[in-house]
């Protein structure tokens, strides 16, 4: 009975991590917690929490997604292109954008499962390929004069609620229930945690990993809609780097990067703590350099501690 | 102490916990002699030789080394006291050359930079002793396994070796290379070298051997002088034992007419020709040792692996499965012999494990009834005596007879008619074991077939109706229930097929 108090408290330790940093913050500077702040907040996040979900997927199946950040770009240089210089209406921009991130995510599914290439070098070969493909089409210049009303996504409110928390909440919402209702979600965890035993259960494994990947691709895109929207410009360096912060998000929330293990629930406290770490350095006029290095620092904390359990658990056997 | 021997083990015992693997062993190697070591599969030969080397520490007993007393071994002391095995799974580096593989982790340098003409010099003399002809350029990996193995023994060689001791040598060998190892033993032994050699193949250890010493569960049997032995004697003593173990009873529950499984003439996955069939409600052990191509075969059955001639027919329709889903949507199940890495999922619930296969068919829409898993999760549970506190835990917390048992509910609930048991009770401790027979019963009872794959002669005996013997990937004998006999299955089993 003990161990399982241990266990339950170590399950929620991210929480705990996060009210602590909170409080820490709340006495540092008296800014932090105004109902403005919090939600500027969950406000910046929520791109992060967006493409968090699909991170979690590939992540629980011990795989890797580093394109995440260039379909952002993609995303946002494709549709921008679309509704400016094609004359296309928002819904089929919006549409066609995200069906692109979903084929990049395919593309990156079908490399890994199909011909078997280790994620981390065939997402990292298209983030680079689709990198340049952004900046091609969009002459290196930003492409901006959207319809008023694409505003909303990014910018919108609904009553006190700015509309990107409201997406990122649906979007955890939904990889929940993809995780603990769905037969998907059974397969994503047998095949994280055991790929050779779930092919004799009977789980068709390659087809797991490309619809895992098809999936990260495809939230990765949602939150370049949302960036789109936010910004109003699409940028040719739009999603830069956001991998990174995405992965720190999702490991940190204790998922496994071995695979098998993870929960949204603690990928939400992952995302929050990125979240108020990164807003309370600005408020306190910490440098970007300075947060790059916290970040940094923090992304060992969190493999580290999962790489030590790791090891601890198997000297036991 | 005795001069004469350059190295001694003396009263090895190591206990695992629950098992007794090596018991009181004591067996001693002259200067100059080959030795073999002979037993059945899990007689305990691997575990005493990795004495030798380290891999093991025994509980009790010593070894002694040219009158040098030692508790235990590690690889650098072996190295020094010129002890060298040789392991199936080659200790070599494929990317590099040969000569460079000979001098690894101790080169040949000159100042800091590797001296590669210096190595592939020193190389061209250890071959040459050995007459071996392999260029010392060539790189490992585009060696045959012949050559590869020949390069191991150089190495071995070059460090001063005075004891090889090879673990089963010839089993991946072509007829022709095996005659070349046998000169190059020959030749070490007129060098003063000794070799210990592991080989389940009789006809081989009659001709290279001095001296046999026999192992039977984990137990020294006897040493014989090899010219004043015979094979009939050797089988007599590797399989010798009095049939200790009781097993449950089990009605008869074959329906003669009906055939859910044949094999005819079946080849892949390194077997060839395999034909036989399986009647409903029947166990058909497959009998053989390890290598036989046993788990190669029911892989093929399963999906896992490819076929490449022949036809299955599965009640009475010709099946071809390309994967695990096919077998298993068809009611083909296979419980695999390594249970921890391929059979259950350790990190994954009770509930979850069973209703694995069946997931898709319970879902509404992708969104599993929960219901119907946790009825089915409790079902299985109860009816084959499941030991969990709960159906929620995780399966790495149970016995090792509690999880085989999860993964015979998975296969039930997924209504499997054919089940394939690969070493069902291997690691399981014999209370457990018992409980593992009843289960196989209680499948056929329930109208399922089995086909039973084990190593343990008795459980073979004891648990099936009818008994196919493999060697090599090819089918080499069959035997009825009134005429099953440990020695005409292990004369069987070590048969040499072709060449």
């Amino acid at each position: 009975m003990r161990s399982n108090v241990v266990s339950q408290i170590k399950d929620k330790a991210i929480w705990i991590v996060f009210v602590v940093l909170f409080i820490a913050f709340a006495i540092a500077n008296d800014r932090f917690v105004s109902a403005s702040n919090l939600f500027t907040i969950a406000r910046q996040v929520s791109m992060y929490g967006i493409a968090a979900v699909g991170m979690t997927f590939v992540i629980l199946i011990g795989g890797i997604d580093l394109a995440a950040g260039s379909i952002i770009t993609v995303v946002n240089v494709v549709c921008a292109y679309l509704m400016v210089k094609m004359n296309f209406g928002m819904v089929s921009a919006v549409l066609t954008a995200l069906f692109l991130a979903a084929a990049i995510g395919a593309i990156n599914g079908f490399l890994v499962a199909k011909i078997s290439m280790p994620a981390i070098i065939a997402t990292f070969a298209t983030q680079i390929i689709f990198e340049g493909a952004a900046y091609l089409l969009s002459g290196g210049v930003p492409v901006y004069g959207f319809d008023e009303r694409f505003k909303f996504i990014g910018q919108g409110y609904v009553g006190p609620v700015p509309v990107p928390v409201i997406i990122m909440g649906l979007c955890f919402a939904l990889g929940a229930f993809i995780l603990n209702k769905t037969y998907f979600g059974r397969y994503f965890y047998a095949v994280g945690g055991n790929e050779e035993a779930s092919k004799l259960s009977g789980i068709r494994v390659k087809w797991i990993k490309f619809l895992i990947y098809s999936l990260s691709g495809l939230f990765a895109g949602l939150a370049g809609i949302v960036m789109l929207s936010r910004t109003n410009s699409a940028q040719p360096t739009a999603g830069k780097g956001f991998e990174f912060d995405v992965i720190t998000c999702v490991v940190l929330g204790g998922v496994s990067v071995s695979g098998g293990y993870g929960k949204i629930s603690n990928v939400i406290a992952g995302v929050l703590i990125i979240g108020i770490l990164t807003n309370g350095m600005v408020l306190m006029n910490v440098s970007s350099y300075t947060q790059m290095v916290v970040k940094g620092i923090v992304l060992i904390l969190a493999v580290g501690f999962d790489s030590i359990q790791n090891v601890r658990s198997v000297s036991k056997v | 102490m005795n001069e004469e021997f350059v190295l001694e083990l003396q009263h090895i015992t190591k206990v695992y916990p629950g098992v007794v693997a090596l018991k009181d062993v004591s067996l001693e190697v002259k200067k100059g002699e080959i030795l073999a070591l002979i037993g059945e599969n899990g007689a305990g030969k691997s575990t005493l030789i990795k004495t030798c080397s380290g891999a093991v520490i025994p509980t009790s007993g010593k070894i002694v080394v040219n009158g040098k007393e030692f508790d235990s071994m590690t690889p650098q002391l072996a190295a020094e006291n010129g002890i060298a095995i040789i392991y199936q799974e080659f200790n070599n580096v494929k990317g590099l050359s040969a000569a460079e593989n000979l001098f690894l982790g101790n080169p040949i340098k000159k100042g800091i930079v590797i001296d590669k003409k210096a190595m592939e010099r020193e190389a061209e003399k250890a071959f040459a002793q050995l007459n071996i002809k392999i260029n010392p350029k060539t790189l490992v990996g585009d060696l045959t396994v012949g050559y590869q193995q020949m390069v191991e023994i150089a190495k071995a060689i070059k460090q001063n070796a005075k004891v090889l001791i090879m673990d089963e040598p010839s089993a991946p060998l072509t007829s022709a290379e095996v005659e070349s190892l046998f000169k190059i033993c020959e030749l070490l032994k007129s060098q003063g070298v000794s070799i210990v050699y592991i080989s389940h193949r009789l006809e081989e250890i009659f001709r290279l051997s001095d001296r046999i010493v026999v192992l039977r569960d984990g137990e020294y049997i006897k040493t014989l002088q090899t010219k004043e032995s015979h094979v009939e004697e050797l089988i007599h003593l590797m399989v010798g034992r009095d049939l200790t173990e009781t097993y449950p009873d089990r009605k008869n529950t074959i329906n003669e007419d009906e055939v859910v499984l044949e094999l005819d003439n079946v080849s892949g996955n390194g077997n060839h020709d395999i034909s036989f069939k399986l009647r409903k409600g029947e166990v058909l052990g497959l009998g053989g040792l390890v290598g036989a191509g046993r788990t190669e075969l029911a892989q093929v059955i399963f999906g896992a692996a490819e076929k490449t001639s022949g036809r299955i027919v599965f009640n009475g329709k010709e099946i071809n499965p390309k994967s695990p889903r096919e077998a298993i949507d068809l009611g083909i199940a296979l419980v695999p012999e390594d249970r921890k890495r391929h059979g259950a999922l350790l990190d994954v619930s009770v509930k979850n494990n069973i209703s694995m296969p069946i997931y898709k068919r319970i879902s509404t829409a992708s969104v599993i009834n929960s219901k119907i898993e946790i009825e089915t999760a409790n079902k299985y549970k109860t009816e084959l005596l499941i030991k969990t506190p709960s159906i929620n835990q995780q399966v790495k917390n149970l016995s090792g007879g509690n999880q085989q048992k999860v993964i015979l509910g998975k296969w039930l609930a997924a209504n499997s008619e054919l089940i394939i048991f690969d070493e069902p009770t291997r690691g399981i401790d014999v209370g457990a074991k018992f409980e593992i027979y009843k289960l196989i019963n209680k499948m056929v009872e329930l109208g399922k077939t089995v086909l039973l794959i084990s190593s343990e002669m008795e459980e073979l005996m004891g648990m099936s109706d009818r008994i196919i013997v493999l060697a090599e990937g090819h089918m080499i004998g069959e035997l009825d229930k009134n005429s099953f006999d440990q020695k005409a299955i292990m004369r069987l089993a070590s048969a040499v097929v072709g060449g």
